[in-house]
């Protein structure tokens, strides 16, 4: 009887010490994010560069401006962390605006990231926004009041227009021009490994040219002028999947 | 026996001292009267407390010239009080540069009941809904950043915002807050039809027939009390339209040429009326509805049916209309500019 109860009692703390192993990481840590903005295989130079888009047609950009928010954060067992409050406004123009750091995330290791291309519909309509999402950051429709979730301006010698100018404002939360799109990255093998003393950074790419290829290329002879509407659904419908990119992770 | 005295004076010199404090810094809760026969606010300032000092900067705000790219117009330039806070005799608005606006200004009261604004909707929050007038190029032409950098170098404007929003950052929220307590405060339901409703007047028997005749008409979309439905209609102008109106919101064809439809509080004074403001009289807009109605695809199924309305119908739905002006709302000096 007595040797049951010893085998027991180690079986009951080889069990807890396992469980121990399991939940090792507690506290909570921050989390790094770089956008880099590229057209293709290219860096996103502004002005200067030409690049092509999928039907070769070539085109310039002097503007790339973006929203990327609600980030949510899945663990190997399928918990979810949603950051709160997160509406990272990505300004090709502004150096400092391509980093962002969150804070207090639960320490734990992640393997899947999801995110909002643009501001979810609750925040178009709350009234007036700060920070990124005060209107002076000009990604604000105020004829049609709602963000402008992705910003591409710039120039083709394919526009129709004769300027030649390209200006594409992707935004819209309502049906049936609703442009808010949500895209997920599998990490897979890599994990971002939060610690209290650690702090991942991931790494991503953000594809001007996914806007013009995917579901729909796009010709700039037709499509060159838009500020929301129906089609900005087409252009939000190729980026859905094509625009961000994981690139790397240090962890 | 000392050391009470002195203990009082001490205390009742601290007690002075803090309420010369509070004086300058207590900033006072502001509460609307909501009338009984109106329906729950659909704001309800949960986030934007109202307060003395957050009104008395909006107001400043409001009649603010500075806040236009060349300091010439301001919110109340086109928003005149005694034409119900529209724009009396101006069919659209004119901004900075003598430039024309493409639409009628609308009026400013009972906003805190209005889910959408503009005739088109296109502005979906009373807070937000003044952002279109400070930038477009036909009104006051300028850029938020240049509002902003105007407001945080005038030292009175510091001490105002310090006041209303206990924070020494100006910001557009607490700028867009500040007018909102200000234009949501707007609310007329003093008229002699309110008087009427609750039993305080009477109706002369003209105003009465014209009331049944309303009833009967025009309440399906004016509807009582607020003398809206808040939807978007076609009432017939043109076969063709210019201005898109509410399609350029939603990109549906079948929202092209509908417009909101107006409230019918104050309509005597703040004419002209329709979304170009092309009629200057209500006697027009009354012809109008009488035989001008023309068969848009989109035109209100109701008004398909013909609108019958004789000379003396006419007459009769103008003096109740007149009832519907409130003296108490558009003379009320708390609204007026200092």
């Amino acid at each position: 009887m007595k040797k049951i109860l010893f085998v027991m009692a180690i079986a009951v703390s080889t069990l807890s010490a396992c469980k121990k192993n399991e939940v090792e990481a507690t506290g909570s840590g921050k989390l790094n994010f770089e956008f880099e903005n590229v057209v293709n295989n290219s860096a996103l130079v502004l002005n200067s560069q030409n690049y092509t888009n999928a039907l070769g047609e070539s085109f310039n950009v002097s503007a790339f401006k973006y929203y990327v928010s609600n980030i949510e954060l899945t663990k190997a067992d399928g918990s979810l962390y949603k950051v709160p409050e997160n509406y990272f406004l990505i300004d090709q123009s502004v150096a400092s605006s391509l980093k962002y750091e969150i804070a207090d995330v639960p320490a734990g290791d992640y393997t899947n990231i999801s995110f909002t291309i643009g501001v979810d519909s609750a925040r178009n309509f709350s009234g007036a926004q700060t920070n990124t999402l005060a209107p002076e950051n000009g990604m604000f429709w105020t004829w049609n009041s709602g963000y402008i979730f992705v910003k591409m301006e710039g120039s083709s010698p394919a526009s129709s227009r004769v300027d030649k100018k390209l200006l594409f404002h992707i935004g819209g939360a309502k049906s049936p021009t609703n442009t808010i799109r949500k895209t997920s990255i599998a990490l897979n093998p890599n994990v971002l490994r939060v610690r209290t003393d650690k702090a991942p950074e991931i790494h991503l790419k953000v594809n001007v040219a996914s806007m013009f290829t995917g579901t729909q290329n796009v010709s700039f002879g037709q499509y060159n002028f838009m500020h929301g509407g129906i089609p900005a659904v087409l252009i939000a419908d190729n980026y859905a999947s094509g625009l961000i990119s994981l690139d790397h992770i240090h962890n | 026996m000392k050391k009470l005295i002195v203990l009082s004076i001490v205390s009742s010199l601290i007690f002075v001292i803090s309420c010369a404090k509070n004086e300058d810094e207590v900033n006072r809760p502001l509460y609307l009267d909501i009338p009984n026969s109106f329906p729950k606010p659909i704001y309800n300032f949960d986030n934007n407390q109202l307060t003395v000092h957050g009104f008395e900067l909006g107001k400043k705000l409001f009649y603010d010239a500075g806040l236009s790219i060349d300091g010439s117009v301001s919110c109340g330039s086109c928003h005149q009080q005694f034409a119900g806070f529209a724009n009396l005799d101006h069919d659209v608005s004119h901004g900075v540069d003598n430039c024309f606006g493409r639409r009628n200004t609308p009026v400013l009261f009972n906003m805190i009941w209005k889910d959408d604004f503009f005739a088109d909707g296109g502005a979906k929050h009373i807070e937000i809904s003044p952002l279109n007038a400070m930038v477009d190029p036909c009104e006051m032409a300028n850029d938020i950043n240049n509002i902003l950098a105007y407001l945080k170098k005038k030292p009175e404007y510091q001490k105002q915002f310090k006041r209303a929003f206990r924070t020494n950052e100006i910001t557009s929220q607490n700028m867009l807050r500040a007018l909102t307590q200000f234009m949501g405060s707007f609310i007329s339901a003093k008229s002699k039809y309110d008087d009427v409703k609750s039993k305080k007047a009477n109706f002369t028997p003209e105003e009465e027939k014209g009331y049944q005749l309303f009833i009967q008409k025009c309440e399906s979309c004016h509807k009582e009390p607020l003398f809206t439905d808040n939807s978007f209609n076609n009432n017939g102008l043109d076969l063709k339209y210019q201005d898109l109106g509410r399609a350029l919101i939603t990109t549906t064809a079948t929202d092209e040429a509908k417009f909101k439809v107006p409230t019918l509080r104050n309509i005597e004074v703040s004419k002209p009326y329709m979304h170009d403001g092309r009629f200057k009289t209500l006697e027009q807009v009354l012809n109008h509805y009488q035989n001008g109605i023309q068969n848009h695809t989109n035109l209100d199924a109701k008004l398909k049916q013909g609108f019958m309305l004789s000379n003396k119908d006419k007459i009769e739905l103008l003096a109740f209309l007149k009832t519907l002006t409130d003296n108490n709302f558009l003379k009320n000096p708390k609204f007026s500019e200092n």
